[in-house]
């Protein structure tokens, strides 16, 4: 049988591919959305993981809202990129750093 | 053993796709292999009953995202060299950090915490049980606002998508002007010159 | 009966209040006559009562009244009331100040005859009478220290009743401004009464007096002191501020830039004997404590002497008499130390009539002179102010000790109680209101001869519109001299053998001076008699020889002798430096700390560290953590992993 802790495991392993893909594709923004989609991932394998092993269907409920925002975000960030890139001819995340806080 | 077998390949192979991802120098293969990934998850899901989901990441993920981001990587002109600058002087710390980083999670959740002596692993459905059905039994009750709420998010997400990519255009509007064809005065348009048909003699040389 | 009582003593005390409040408040519409018909009948009915009360209670030896009137607020036990203690003693400080009170409300009709402030200085006094009136009929701590502080106000606005005048604004502060260095003593003794009696009302503190003699206190740690002396000579520190003794006596010289009635009737007769009142009424716990009975005789005996000294070189008439006023305080409290308040009293009695009739006649002497003070520009008035002159030679007369006239009988009094008190000090206050007698006359004497006698010094304008001044202010002059003259011969014996007091003094076996002194009486004929014989007859003679040679014989002497002692002589001019350090010292010192306040306390912690340091301190973290916010994306995600990994560690190590 395959335990809840592999699957656990399984969640953390992605969960840190996409934070190291974060912190090495630091220039690349399309990667850098790619690994945000690894980190939704990783988070939705444990939801769906702790809602199959305590038989409560709440944690695939919330899957489905994470996948609905996610697909939100990526069109608008995607929208965005089309925008940044149409303006600066770049989408080197070095070369933005006009909106500073 | 078999369900074990299944899921260790899968595990292998989302670890790879992962992996790659995050390495790879082409975008497009990035892409791909990011749908390789949300492939093998969804064969994961399956293994945790979870049907509507699995077909769902498929579906929306690979069949409307994922196209979504290879469309736009080919539609934008990218120059790789300067965007995968000190990919490998980062490398090793990315490596330390992901690793460090497991190693703490995998404290807090690994089998100590969670192994199967801890939570059992329940029993699979069987043939009759329809995940969809208890999904949506669940979903348009219990959890009808914050569907909504999604719903509108979508919506938004539609919006705002649009806009944006419209916002740069506004000013170079093409097409016809109805309201201004209605309103035009012939008179505006044609000039009527009346003039004599000879030329006046005096002004021949 | 007693209700009967409480209702005329209602009546002393609150028509004086009505008449002030009438011609407070609707002076405008009374009119310059109306404002001084109401508070002079206001006054009268309160001193024919007081007269009355006097009468049935010393002559007729009726009950004593002690009872609350009413109860303002009871806090945790403690009772905050007003209430009346109607003695011996009480009633005849009412009756005094009630008659002083009368004459000077008199003798202002014609002094501030062309004044403006008609008016306001007529419901001024008779506030002053209420508020005196409510000091010495109190029953209780607080009531005293209500009367004490609105005797205070008073006299400050009247000294300041010359608003436009700097130097009067300047006098009535320095008052205001001294006497609160009293009072801060003064309240921390009703203080520590409350805090170790726990209760204000005079009777249960005077029973439980005894029991707590020898208790002792830590003011200090690790000092032990008799929490009687300590409370004691607290409440003398008010007293010193009230009754203008060493060092707190500075503000009454100034106080003279009031008005001449305000001098008499406030700052000579009734509101700076309240100190000397307060005392003898604390008899019963001064009595303990024979560490500030010595100190408030060392005080006293210090101002008798040193005071007097400065009396002789002053020009200004109404100075002259106020440093006669400190002298003859000094006495007061002289006599106090040695434990006989009856003497102390009486003295306070016969001083307030013929002060208060010298400063009236001074006041008349400057109506005459068109408001010009210095006596070296007066002169052989006696020519044109019979009146006048007459009733100041009675004054002084009464005033250096003269047999016969009142000054005499309490201040030889007071001298030989001195003589017969055993407590350390005694011999220097012996000494001192010896040589006070000497001086005394001098100082007297040399102002009665300077403005009554010689040359004519006054310039031709003024000496053509020499006359004697009117009715209004004859009259009291003429009232005054009369108990001035006969008041020590009706007094004395009954202040000897206890009679006139009663029970309302308390003095202890081992200090009673005055039993001593009556043990040796026979009548006030034969202490007359005593008197011609005895020294301080002999010494006032010599001052009023030495005066009359120096002014009058040989008026040339006193500028060479001025010469030959300037050291001496600026020394007195400057009134010991005593204004001079204040102003250097104190004042100067408030003001240096207040501004080391503000420089170092406002200006540099507060608006500078705290303030602008704080501001400064947000903008210089700003300034470094700008940094942060470099705009890059992958440094705020850097920054979120790093969050996200050390939130980790956290939950894992915990």
């Amino acid at each position: 049988m395959i335990a809840l802790s592999d699957f656990l495991i399984l969640g953390a392993i992605m969960f840190c591919l996409g934070v190291a893909g974060i912190y090495i594709n630091r220039k690349n923004l399309i990667i850098l959305m790619m690994s945000l989609e690894l980190i939704l991932l990783a988070v939705n394998i444990n939801f769906v993981a702790f809602s199959h092993f305590l038989g409560d269907v709440a944690g695939q409920i919330f899957v489905f809202f994470i996948l609905t925002v996610a697909a939100a975000e990526a069109a608008i960030g995607l929208a965005i990129l089309v925008v940044l890139f149409r303006n600066r001819q770049t989408i080197n995340v070095a070369e933005l750093d006009s909106l500073k806080g | 053993m078999v369900e074990q077998l299944v899921f260790y390949a899968l595990s292998g192979i989302l670890v790879f796709a992962g992996s790659m991802v995050v390495t790879v120098r082409n975008p497009i293969h990035a892409a791909l292999f990011l749908v390789l990934a949300f492939f093998t998850t969804a064969g994961i899901w399956l293994l945790l009953d979870a049907e509507f989901l699995a077909m769902t990441l498929v579906l929306v993920y690979v069949g409307a995202v994922m196209v979504l981001f290879l469309f736009i990587i080919m539609m934008l002109d990218i120059n790789l060299v300067v965007l995968r600058e000190g990919f490998s002087r980062y490398l090793p710390v990315g490596i330390l950090i992901a690793v460090l980083l497991g190693l703490e999670i995998v404290m807090v959740l690994g089998p100590s915490q969670f192994g199967l002596d801890i939570v059992p692993a329940p029993a699979h459905h069987g043939p009759a049980y329809s995940n969809i059905e208890e999904l949506g039994g669940v979903l348009y009750t219990v959890y009808v606002y914050p569907f909504e709420i999604a719903a509108v998010i979508l919506l938004v997400a539609i919006v705002a998508a649009i806009a944006l990519s419209l916002s740069g255009r506004v000013k170079k509007r093409r097409g016809q002007r109805p309201e201004e064809q209605v309103v035009v005065n012939p008179r505006e348009r044609v000039r009527l010159v009346k003039m004599a048909a000879e030329r006046p003699d005096s002004e021949t040389p | 009966m007693a209700q009967n009582s409480q209702t005329m003593y209602l009546a002393i005390i609150l028509a004086p209040l009505l008449g002030a409040l009438l011609a407070g408040f609707f002076g405008k519409i009374i009119g310059r006559i109306g404002a001084h018909m109401v508070t002079i009948i206001g006054v009268a009915i309160a001193f024919g009562l007081s007269a009355l009360t006097f009468k049935g209670i010393v002559l007729d030896g009726g009950p004593i009244y002690d009872a609350t009137v009413y109860t303002w607020g009871v806090i945790e036990g403690v009772h905050l009331e007003v209430g009346f203690r109607i003695d011996e003693l009480s009633s005849l400080m009412m009756t005094v100040v009630t008659f002083i009170s009368l004459m000077v409300h008199i003798y202002t009709i014609g002094y501030m005859h062309d004044d403006p402030g008609y008016q306001r200085f007529f419901s001024y006094i008779s506030l002053f009478t209420f508020a005196m009136l409510a000091l010495v009929m109190s029953n209780n701590f607080l009531q005293l220290f209500f009367g004490w502080e609105a005797v205070g106000v008073m006299s400050y606005l009247l000294i300041g009743f010359w608003y436009q005048r700097e130097s009067a604004i300047y006098a009535n502060l320095k008052a205001f401004l001294v006497n609160r260095v009293g009072d801060f003593g003064f309240l921390l003794g009703i203080a520590a009464v409350l805090m170790y009696f726990g209760s204000l009302h005079y009777a249960t503190v005077f029973e439980t007096a005894p029991l707590l003699r020898d208790l002792t206190i830590q003011v200090f740690p690790g000092v032990n002191w008799s929490l009687m002396s300590v409370i004691c000579i607290l409440l003398f520190i008010g007293a010193m501020g009230k009754s203008a003794q060493m060092p707190l006596h500075v503000w009454l010289p100034d106080s003279m830039e009031g008005p001449t009635p305000i001098s008499a009737l406030i700052h000579a007769a009734t509101m700076v004997t309240a100190g000397i009142f307060m005392v003898a009424r604390m008899s019963p716990l001064f009595e303990l404590s024979e560490t500030a009975l010595s100190v408030v005789m060392v005080i006293g005996a210090i101002t008798a002497l040193a005071m007097g000294l400065v009396g002789i070189v002053q020009n200004d008439i109404k100075r002259v008499i106020a440093y006669s006023t400190l002298s003859q305080l000094g006495y007061m409290t002289v006599a106090l130390g040695a434990s006989a308040y009856a003497g102390a009293i009486f003295h306070l009695a016969t001083h307030a009539f013929f002060k208060a009739l010298l400063f009236l006649g001074a006041g008349s002497v400057i109506i005459a002179m068109h408001h010009d003070q210095d006596i070296r520009n007066m002169g052989g008035l006696r020519k044109y102010m019979p009146i006048t002159w007459l009733t100041a030679l009675i004054g002084s007369i009464a005033l250096i000790g003269f047999p016969g006239f009142s000054g005499f009988f309490s201040k030889d009094l007071i001298i030989e109680a001195v003589h017969h008190s055993e407590l350390a000090g005694s011999g220097f206050a012996y000494f001192s209101v010896l040589a006070g007698v000497f001086i005394t006359a001098l100082y007297s004497f040399r102002m009665y001869f300077l403005v009554f006698h010689g040359k004519e010094r006054m310039s031709a304008s003024v000496r053509s519109g020499l006359r004697e001044t009117p009715a209004v202010v004859t009259v009291p002059l003429i009232l005054l001299a009369i108990p001035s003259v006969i008041i020590g011969w009706l007094g004395v014996e009954a202040v000897l053998n206890g009679e006139l007091f009663g029970g309302s003094l308390l003095v202890l076996p081992g200090h009673d001076v005055l039993g001593a002194i009556a043990a040796d009486f026979h009548g006030a004929g034969g202490f007359v008699l005593h008197g011609v014989t005895g020294a301080p007859f002999v010494l006032a003679m010599a001052g009023v020889a030495v005066a009359w040679y120096l002014y009058l014989a040989r008026p040339e002497l006193p500028g060479r002798i001025k010469q030959s002692f300037g050291l001496l002589y600026n020394v007195l001019d400057q009134k010991y430096g005593f204004d001079r350090f204040n102003e250097f010292f104190f004042a100067g010192g408030a003001r240096g700390i207040g501004t080391l306040l503000w420089r170092g306390g406002d200006a540099a912690i507060i608006d500078g560290l705290v303030v602008n340091g704080s501001a400064r301190t947000v903008a210089w973290l700003a300034s470094v953590v700008r940094h942060i916010q470099s705009g890059f994306l992958f440094h705020y995600a850097l920054a979120m992993i790093l969050g996200l990994l050390l939130m980790i560690t956290w939950f894992v190590t915990l």
